[in-house]
Parts: structure tokens; C-alpha cells; sequence
């Protein structure tokens, strides 16, 4: 292995973990961890939506405030490291990108499904028009062969992407799916094009596959304070930097300041609500291969139509659902409900209301 | 009775002028006369050719030379291409039925609006999604008032043209002022989803429309039902995966629209419905110009003969 002498955290609290928040972030939340995180070096602060801008709705749920308010707070105390937004073409577009830009948006983080890269052009050239660096997701990763993804992300790069991610969606790549993917990008990129891995703790391999990245050329790591993201939420960013400091790996991100963000800023936010696990609705997750953003959708629909969360994860497994199709979970738990009952589709739905 | 057809060509040979083709050969009302190409040897205008058709590959200046040959244009081709021959169709007194996102004309739904437009030149049908949706979130607010209507069409990604994939934002964004211009919702949003699923998936539609609490839920579960039904009168493949689901504050209507395998394979439902609500939109036309006991150009060779 090649050690890196430095390695770049994005911080995605205030974006994947708007999901384990279930988008209820105040502003004045949103404010307070982004300062905080500032203050403890993380270059890269990531908000938005968990959706991504424009992602608030009824598909994925509503954010109890204005997208441009989360914006503006965050911008206003970011004062050391830059500031990220997530754009997924289809839920948003270019208006939200050209409104993250002009509040103080340095780099736009650009997503489609592993295998339908060309839905991006138009944003990353966009985002790269108005001056910001475009970091790119290739999501659900594992569902697709390393060799194609690298094709995918050459898409991507011949776009415009300064950085291209191995996103495990589902948190469900095991370690040689991790290595094999980040090495074929690595191997098909242009050597000024990095390298990114986000991933998902749902089969506990978060911080593992992280590392396993970093040998195969990875120099963008996604981490989350407390791991809050969706599923059983994303690498610890506390762990992660503590990894990366006994290995003499530098991070910029103070050590124990982190960790004081993710117990007293973060975790006192989160208690309430949701604190992700690898628990039997995160861990099917990972097991079956589905978007982990599913979590929370699941258990909801299986409470309202009397069916488990782990039969509904299972099927949208077997039906090859992408990020992104929330409303399959409501139609998973139609069927199953209506199959228990033995009884068509109709029974089962009207009841409900 | 033949002679009473209204003649039309198709401008754009690809698919979606190839599905058109297909689905005027049944029509009762309307004669296709040309296929209008780009490229010499395509298979589009190869068919078209071996269908007895009349096919140029010189693009819509050579269709102009031959009047007398149609009432009415599909155009299939883009945006761009569209803003021009609006102004050659315009000028030479014939309908234009757009099918690219130009939307030089209103936004026609053929169950919704249709009628308000027969007297109009050029109307323009939306997006595939807003073919789906729209008529759902009509058949909310002609019952009860919609302060926001959104929907999600997730659709296989074979069936996404690159067309589509390279300006994806116009779908979302037409999508969502159909909803409102045309639903009839104060406010609307579009999501789009393409999954890449082998084999590949039907096109599904969920349509998520906000109402009041104390809201008549059976007129509104009714409506639905019926708007269904008269959508399924062109797009057979249109139906709810389940009965419309009320929550509080909103209902949650999911639909699949499987196409009717024509030229386009049936999992392009989001393809079927547009070439369909199209070549609706044409009949509807066309019944109004024969009504009208239409003169002239507007009416085929054969029946002044």
C-alpha cells in the first residue's frame, strides 16, 4: 500500500443526516454544526436536503424550513473550509445550483444512479460554468461491475467532475467490492481526477471499506458526526479522523474538537430523534442491497399497513428499486398487506386512509 | 369512410415518429401521407417507405412543397428544430401537434383541455409525465381545490432518449407548470427517476396532490376512477396499482402505464402515452375541422373529388 499524506473529509451531517433527522434541522441547527464543524478543520461542509436541493416534497418529505435559509446560515459561519450542496438531476435543477452558488456554495456535489451518468452533463457543466468545483456520485454502486462504473465516472470526468465518488448507497459493497470498484476508477481517470468513497455502516463496514479506498487511491472520504446518515448512517467522521491520526495520515480536523462537536452539538440534537444503528431495519438494508434512505420510509409504511419493514426491504431488494423511488416502499406495502389478507390490492389501500 | 380522413404527415422519424406511424394506421380519422426524415437511410423512413408512405430525408422543406398533401403535422424532432417549423406550419395554414419540449403553443392534455384549443395552430403536449399525471391532478381539482399537486415518474432507463437525458431539468420543470397551467394545482413539482432494472419496468407515476382535511374523499376517489377511464380510451395500458391512498392532508395516487407495444416496446409506457394523447389530439382536430365542413386544404384531395 501507498499511504497518502493527506486525506479530505467531506463532513455530511447537514445532508445525509438530514435523512436520520427525518429534514426537522432547524436553521439555527443547522448554524450551530456547521460553525462548530468549521471550527474543528473540516475542509468540506456538505447541506442540503438529504434529497439533495430540491428534495424537499412529499416524496421524500418536506424540510421544516426554506432551502435558502439552511444555505445562508451555514455560508454565513463557514470560515475556513467550503461549503457543499448535493444536486440529484430529476429532483433538482440548474435554478437550485445556480442558488447554492451565488449564497456561497463552493462545490456542487452532482448524483445519479450508478449507471445513468449522462443525466449530469448539463449540471456539472453548469456548476463548473459558475466556478465551482463539482465532486460526482455514482450512487447504489454495487449494483453495477467495477469495470462499467469506471466507464460511468469517465462520463462524468469528461463532463467536467473534478472528483468522482464510489457511492455505496446501500451499504452493502463488502470489502473486495469496495476495493474493486474505487481501483477501477482509479485505473480509468485521468491522474488529475480524484477519487471518492461514501459509504454506508449498514453491514458495519463503514470505516473498514473507507480505509480500503484510501489504498486504492481514494483521496475524498465522506464522514458523518455521530454517523448520522441514512440506514445505519455514514463512516464516523470522529472515528475516521482518529484512524487517519495513528496512521499518520493528516485530515486538517482536530482530533478531540470533532469529537466534541459530535457529543456536545450533534448528538444532543439527534437524541431525540433518531440515532442510527446497525439495527434489524439498517441491517436488512445492507443485507438485501437497498437505498438506505428506505429506512425510515419502511418502518412508517409497515406500521400503517400492518406488515414488516424487513419483508417491504427485502422486496424493493428483489425488485432492483434506485435511490430515490420512496413511493415503491407505499406500493411494496399495498401488495404485501393485500397478499396477507389474501385479498386483492383494493382491500388493503382503502382502510389505510 | 375513407374519404372523410384528414391527412397529416410526421416530421421526425425516430422513434417516436415510428410509434406515430403505427398508431395512425388505425386511426379512423386521420390519413398519413408523409414521414418526414434527416437521415437518408434510416430505418424510420425505411419503414415508412415500405408501408406505402410518402418519406423524405430533406427534413420539412421538401414536406412544404406538397401542401395539398396534409392538414396537419406531427413534429417528433427537438426543441430547436420545432421553433422553425412552427413559423413554416403557421404560415402555410396547417395544424402543428408538437411533441418536442419547444412549446410554442399551449400545454394540451387531450382529457383536460383539448377542446379550448381546437380553433389554435400549434399546441404542444407537455412531457410523457405530464401526459400520466396531469389528468389525475384534474380529476382532484375539478372536485376540490389543490394547493400543490407532485409527482414522481419513474421510468426504464431504455426508454430514456438521449434527447431526455441531456436536458433533464426540462422535463421537471415543463412537468411541473403542466400541473399547475393545465392540473389546475396552485403549485407544482415533478420529480423524474430513471431505473435501469433488466428487464426493464413499467412506467409508473405517482401522483401526490395536498387537499383539505375535511375533503370529499369518495368525490375525489370517484373523479379519479372516472378520469381513468377516459384516459384509458386512448392509452388502454393506463391504470391505478392500487385505489387512491388518503393521508390527512393529501392523496397518494399510483399509476402504471404500460404502452401498447406498437413500435416501442410495452415497458415505454412513458413513450406510448405521448405518441397516444398525440395522435388523440390530432382526432380531435380533425373531427373539428370536418364539423366545421372544412374547405380546401384543410380537407383531403379525395373528398372534394
Amino acid at each position: 500500500m501507498s499511504k497518502p499524506k493527506k486525506i479530505w473529509i467531506t463532513d455530511t451531517t447537514l445532508r445525509d443526516g438530514d435523512h436520520a433527522m427525518s429534514h426537522k434541522y432547524t436553521v439555527e441547527q443547522v448554524r450551530q454544526v456547521a460553525q462548530a464543524l468549521d471550527e474543528a478543520g473540516v475542509p468540506v461542509i456538505e447541506v442540503s436536503h438529504g434529497d439533495g436541493l430540491g428534495g424537499s416534497s412529499m416524496q421524500y418529505g418536506f424540510s421544516v424550513d426554506e432551502e435558502d435559509r439552511y444555505l445562508r446560515a451555514a455560508a454565513e459561519v463557514i470560515q475556513h473550509g467550503r461549503m457543499a450542496f448535493l444536486l440529484i438531476p430529476g429532483i433538482g435543477t440548474h435554478k437550485e445550483i445556480q442558488k447554492a452558488a451565488k449564497i456561497g456554495a463552493k462545490i456542487a456535489r452532482v448524483a445519479t444512479h450508478c449507471t445513468e451518468a449522462d443525466i449530469s452533463e448539463q449540471h456539472i457543466k453548469m456548476a463548473k460554468d459558475l466556478g465551482l468545483d463539482v465532486h460526482t456520485f455514482l450512487m447504489m454502486s454495487h449494483m453495477t461491475p467495477p469495470e462499467q462504473l469506471a466507464g460511468q465516472a469517465k462520463l462524468m470526468e469528461s463532463y467536467g467532475a473534478d472528483c468522482i465518488y464510489v457511492v455505496d448507497s446501500a451499504g452493502a459493497q463488502l470489502v473486495d467490492q469496495a476495493r474493486e470498484r474505487v481501483r477501477a476508477l482509479r485505473a480509468a481517470l485521468d491522474p488529475k481526477t480524484e477519487v471518492g468513497f461514501h459509504a454506508h455502516n449498514n453491514l458495519g463496514l463503514a470505516v473498514g471499506n473507507s480505509l480500503v479506498a484510501i489504498e486504492e487511491g481514494a483521496v475524498r472520504i465522506d464522514g458523518s458526526t455521530c454517523g448520522l446518515g441514512a440506514g445505519a448512517g455514514n463512516t464516523q467522521t470522529e472515528a475516521m479522523v482518529a484512524v487517519l491520526d495513528r496512521m499518520g495520515i493528516e485530515s486538517g480536523i482536530d482530533l478531540f474538537k470533532i469529537m466534541d462537536v459530535a457529543e456536545n452539538v450533534v448528538y444532543p440534537i439527534i437524541r431525540q430523534r433518531h440515532v442510527p444503528r446497525i439495527d434489524r431495519g439498517s441491517l436488512t438494508i445492507g443485507y438485501a442491497g437497498v437505498y438506505s434512505t428506505f429506512l425510515l420510509f419502511a418502518e412508517r409504511a409497515a406500521a400503517k399497513f400492518g406488515v414488516s419493514s424487513r419483508d417491504i426491504l427485502i422486496e424493493l431488494g428483489k425488485r432492483k428499486m434506485v435511490g430515490g423511488q420512496e413511493d415503491m416502499i407505499i406500493d411494496v406495502a399495498v401488495e404485501l398487506a393485500a397478499s396477507k389478507k389474501g385479498s386483492p390490492a383494493q382491500t388493503a389501500a382503502t382502510p389505510a386512509a | 369512410m375513407e374519404s372523410q380522413k384528414v391527412k397529416v404527415a410526421i416530421i421526425g422519424s425516430g422513434n417516436i415518429g415510428s410509434d406515430l406511424m403505427f398508431k395512425l394506421r388505425r386511426s379512423k380519422l386521420l390519413e398519413l401521407t408523409w414521414m418526414v426524415g434527416a437521415v437518408p437511410d434510416s430505418d424510420g423512413l425505411r419503414r415508412a417507405r415500405e408501408l406505402g408512405y410518402k418519406t423524405t430525408h430533406k427534413g420539412i422543406d421538401e414536406l412544404m412543397e406538397h401542401p395539398d398533401d396534409f392538414a396537419m403535422a406531427f413534429d417528433a424532432t427537438t426543441a430547436h428544430a420545432h421553433a422553425r417549423h412552427a413559423e413554416l406550419l403557421k404560415a402555410a395554414g396547417k395544424i402543428a401537434i408538437d411533441l418536442t419540449p419547444a412549446a410554442i403553443g399551449p400545454y394540451v392534455v387531450p382529457v383536460v383541455n383539448l377542446d379550448k384549443y381546437l380553433d389554435h395552430q400549434n399546441v404542444n403536449l407537455v412531457t410523457c409525465g405530464g401526459q400520466a399525471t396531469i389528468p389525475m391532478v384534474n380529476a382532484v381539482s375539478r372536485v376540490a381545490p389543490v394547493k400543490y399537486a407532485e409527482i414522481v415518474s419513474t421510468v426504464a432507463s431504455r426508454s430514456a432518449g438521449p434527447g431526455t437525458r441531456q436536458n433533464i431539468d426540462e422535463f421537471t420543470e415543463t412537468t411541473a407548470r403542466g400541473l399547475s397551467e393545465v392540473g389546475g394545482a396552485h403549485e407544482g413539482k415533478a420529480i423524474i427517476i430513471l431505473n435501469p432494472a433488466d428487464p426493464p419496468i413499467i412506467m409508473r407515476n405517482t401522483v401526490y396532490v395536498s387537499i383539505d382535511k375535511d375533503a370529499d374523499r369518495e368525490a375525489i376517489k370517484g373523479s379519479i376512477e372516472e378520469m381513468v377511464a377516459e384516459v384509458q380510451r386512448y392509452v388502454p395500458g393506463y391504470h391505478l396499482k392500487s385505489p387512491p391512498i388518503f393521508d390527512e392532508d393529501r392523496v397518494m395516487i399510483m399509476l402504471e402505464v404500460e404502452g401498447a407495444g406498437d413500435y416501442l416496446p410495452k415497458f415505454s409506457g412513458n413513450l406510448d402515452i405521448m405518441t397516444s394523447a398525440a395522435v388523440r389530439v390530432a382526432e380531435g382536430f380533425a373531427t373539428h375541422l370536418n364539423k366545421k365542413g372544412a374547405a380546401g386544404r384543410t380537407v383531403s384531395q379525395e373528398s372534394r373529388a
